[in-house]
């Protein structure tokens, strides 16, 4: 479906998400329009979804960010439904993974600082249905963070 | 730096397409464009905008499997973390790399073509880490990204 070229333009695209596609057309050995139109086609397939920008939480003012990971009680029906529809609903919580494993369900949580961090799980973590294991990873440094994909 | 309503707004329209320009973004929120221009580039001489990412359907280029592991060093001291980050991070498979405090000292993204793609990149790459120990691995099912408190 996809061929050589098509992997070599995602894998620039990936590297450098705001070169101009005429950039990405002399990287990749190939003619501007050939590249656009190309691209275009990766957007029509749905395999290009689209790009989105980065926010530094630390930057503006939440300076503590928490791994939150989650065991359900799994005997209540709707388990995963009900706690994901009240996770999302706490704007402190950034991100909503299930899993196949030992983790059921993991939340990125940021707070402002440790206390803001501790009433946010008082009364808005521990509250959510169906909890019947939490424990928590504290983030201390992202050391690699490309979430390329190795074309 | 202190940010206001209308920071949050062009944050969160970034947050779910950066490519929109200073433009169109201006006319959704009633600013003229030179104006929505000097806020993102505040927003980015700041650091808040820390860089763009591209989504692709990992699935269909033929990644089925994302794998988070958490991952705790057996041999602390003996080991430095240096060590253990820049051989880690030399993985491509290895999407994202967190130190942490807690059940374990690291957590890493992972993504494979299939469980036993997954297979050969935790055998021959994650375990042969320096000074790597008890590995748990977690297969990601769905993601959903959230806009935050904005």
């Amino acid at each position: 479906m996809l061929d050589d070229a098509d992997r070599r333009l995602l894998r620039y695209l990936q590297s450098d998400p705001t070169a101009p596609v005429s950039e990405l057309a002399e990287r990749c050995a190939m003619q501007p329009a050939t590249a656009a139109r190309r691209l275009e086609k990766l957007s029509a397939k749905g395999i290009l979804k689209g790009q989105h920008a980065v926010i530094d939480w630390g930057k503006l003012g939440f300076a503590v960010e928490v791994s939150l990971r989650f065991t359900l009680d799994k005997t209540a029906p709707r388990a995963f439904d009900e706690f994901q529809d009240a996770a999302r609903l706490i704007p402190e919580v950034i991100a909503i993974q299930t899993f196949l494993g030992r983790v059921d369900l993991r939340l990125s949580v940021i707070a402002r600082d440790m206390a803001h961090y501790q009433s946010l799980y008082r009364n808005q973590i521990l509250t959510l249905p169906h909890i019947a294991e939490v424990e928590a990873l504290m983030h201390v440094a992202t050391i690699k963070t490309t979430e390329t994909l190795p074309i | 730096m202190s940010w206001d309503a209308t920071d949050f707004a062009i944050l969160r329209a970034l947050g779910a397409d950066a490519t929109l320009s200073a433009g169109a973004l201006g006319r959704d929120l009633g600013l003229s464009q030179p104006a929505t221009w000097r806020r993102i580039k505040r927003l980015q001489d700041e650091g808040v905008l820390a860089g763009r990412r591209v989504d692709l359907d990992a699935e269909a280029l033929g990644f089925g499997v994302t794998v988070f592991l958490g991952v705790k060093l057996a041999t602390k001291g003996r080991v430095s973390l240096e060590d253990f980050e820049r051989a880690v991070t030399a993985i491509p498979e290895v999407q994202t790399v967190q130190h942490v405090l807690g059940l374990y000292d690291y957590r890493l993204r992972v993504v494979a073509r299939d469980l036993s793609d997954f297979e050969r990149v935790l055998r021959r790459r994650v375990m042969t880490l320096p000074g790597v120990g008890d590995v748990e691995a977690n297969v990601l099912l769905s993601e959903e990204r959230l806009a935050g408190p904005l």
